[in-house]
């Protein structure tokens, strides 16, 4: 595996605000990096320095071994772009505007023609290509952005909130296209709708007051998401000891009638003892339901405990 | 390379807005009555000149003037195309565009400039045709016609570099055509200073562009004048590839 983005203690200084503080990663061919943060983490100031928008105050950063501030021409060859705000010209229409784009990454005349057909093509835009893009909708317009930025075939893609602005369907277009993406390249999307990470993220970075708190593979979140607790309901009162007394139950909440919360260690499933034990009991089960940490929670309990730590 | 295609685009986007062509056709009308009074006027003085051993002839008389009322509609005009080349991109946010591609901030500055002089060049061409056209019915003094497009040439490149200066230190175009036209007009004029009692400063004169300018149109090229408007127009495209580099390491 090729390392194809590498940051090293990133620090990014606005006067006084330290928008982002030693942040450091890196990302190998065929990774998806979802990038997530509540707003004015620094998600879209780290961007934009990966991208050369923005030099760093401190630290160093190289697309596909290329430094972005030494050899910035060669880095960004490798580097397609959506910022927040797509950087469309409303005067043009989507094939002159498609094919400026790949001018300005030096494809070659034969190759811009074809550049623009598949890029139209990935992003749904084939029939649009005469439309002036000043006439378009957001949805239209962000998803000539998209294309724009696979255009010239970068080994890096950076999408800054790539599915603002789209319906429903073309959401499930665009993250099918991230994964395809996501073979061959090494790709960046920061995103506020965590589904999208789950769905379309190998890896899960989220920043906080400008600071990396978690970098975990998709695997290791979906253990942090598996449940601890049970949820359980009986028909008649419940001896509670007998309930502690099960093994590898910690705690047992008494939440309302015959409702009691489980809390187990984490790993082993207790579910299959307490269903036993209520039929030997005679306690009549009425419900049983392993509980789930969804991925908000997580996002929440992370972000507010770098808030108490501070 | 990288240039061109900027400001192939920019150039581009200039005709399909309505900017572009009204000012071709107003700086034509103007112009254009403006070399008929002038012609009217050669005329009506043209028997009293035959008398005179070394007469200013119709060059002299018509050409010069009509340049010269170029340049100063050129004041007028050059601020309102160079206003938006770096403030709208800026605004706009498609800046990034450019930024994120495998260009050189030189490439950038350069191809704004040579989009705006490229329009400039086809105003100067259409101006040129008035006198041209006089071919049909007389002599041109080429000497001194080349001098005066020579002259257009450079002073058209200076508006245009020190207008992308402007663009490019402010976020709103009109800002820009402002701070342009102010600045151009004040380099204009700005050795009046005790021109009358006789005492100008010699700074100052050299500073002003009026002076180099009208030495050309008067078909003396000297190299001080032509080094003045080099210097001029490097001087103002280096302090905008600054600018704009600036915008990447803002605090």
């Amino acid at each position: 595996m090729s390392t194809l983005i590498e940051v090293n203690n990133l620090t990014r200084q606005f006067g006084d605000h330290c928008a982002v503080n030693n942040v450091s990663f890196s990302l190998d061919k065929g990774e998806v990096l979802g990038f997530l943060g509540p707003n004015g983490a620094g998600k879209s100031t780290t961007m934009k320095m990966v991208c050369g928008n923005l030099t760093p105050t401190v630290g160093e950063i190289k697309i596909n071994g290329y430094d972005i501030i030494e050899q910035p021409k060669l880095a960004k060859a490798e580097l397609g772009f959506l910022p927040e705000i797509p950087p469309l010209y409303p005067d043009l229409t989507v094939d002159e505007f498609l094919s400026y784009c790949a001018k300005l990454h030096g494809l070659k005349k034969a190759a811009i023609k074809k550049a623009v057909e598949h890029g139209k093509g990935k992003c749904g835009l084939s029939d649009m290509g005469k439309r002036l893009i000043a006439n378009l909708s957001k949805g239209y317009q962000q998803r000539i952005g998209i294309a724009q930025a696979i255009l010239h075939n970068p080994s890096v893609i950076i999408l800054d909130e790539p599915t603002v602005g789209l319906d429903p369907i073309q959401r499930l277009e665009i993250r099918s296209l991230i994964r395809e993406l996501g073979k061959e390249h090494s790709v960046i999307l920061s995103t506020h709708i965590l589904s999208e990470v789950q769905q379309s993220c190998s890896r899960v970075q989220i920043i906080h007051h400008g600071k990396l708190v978690l970098n975990e593979s998709i695997g290791g979140l979906s253990r942090r998401m598996t449940s601890s607790s049970l949820l359980v309901r009986f028909r008649d009162q419940a001896n509670l000891n007998t309930l502690r007394s099960i093994n590898n139950i910690e705690s047992v909440d008494t939440l309302e009638d015959q409702q009691y919360r489980l809390h187990h260690k984490q790993g082993v499933s207790v579910a299959a003892s307490v269903a036993e034990m209520a039929v030997n009991q005679h306690w009549g089960l009425l419900e049983l339901t392993p509980e789930k940490h969804n991925m908000e929670d997580i996002f929440i309990s992370i972000t507010q405990d770098s808030d108490a730590n501070e | 390379m990288n240039s061109f295609i900027i400001a192939g685009r920019e150039l581009r986007s200039l005709f399909l807005s309505p900017l572009a062509w009204t000012i071709l056709g107003v700086t034509q009308l103007i112009l254009a009555y403006m070399f008929l009074t002038q012609i009217d006027f050669y005329l009506s003085i043209q028997p009293k000149l035959i008398g005179i051993p070394n007469a200013p002839g119709v060059t002299d008389l018509v050409v010069a003037p009509l340049f010269g009322n170029a340049a100063v509609i050129l004041l007028l005009i050059t601020p309102l195309l160079t206003m938006r080349v770096i403030s709208d991109e800026r605004r706009n946010k498609t800046i990034s565009l450019l930024f994120s591609a495998p260009i050189s901030i030189t490439e950038i500055i350069l191809g704004k400039f040579l989009a705006i002089f490229a329009f400039l060049l086809i105003i100067l061409f259409s101006i040129a045709l008035m006198p041209l056209s006089l071919l049909t019915v007389g002599e041109l003094d080429m000497g001194k016609f080349s001098a005066c497009l020579l002259a257009m040439v450079l002073l058209m490149a200076s508006f245009n570099a020190l207008g992308l200066y402007m663009s490019a230190i402010s976020s709103q175009p009109t800002v820009a055509a402002v701070a342009s036209f102010g600045a151009l007009l004040f380099l204009w004029i700005i050795d009046w200073a005790g021109s009358n009692s006789g005492n100008g400063s010699s700074l100052f004169e050299y500073i002003s562009i009026m002076r180099h300018f009208e030495s050309l149109l008067r078909g003396l090229v000297h190299s001080t004048d032509i080094i003045y408007f080099v210097l001029f127009i490097a001087g103002f495209l280096i302090l905008s590839i600054r600018r704009l580099d600036n915008d990447r390491l803002q605090k």
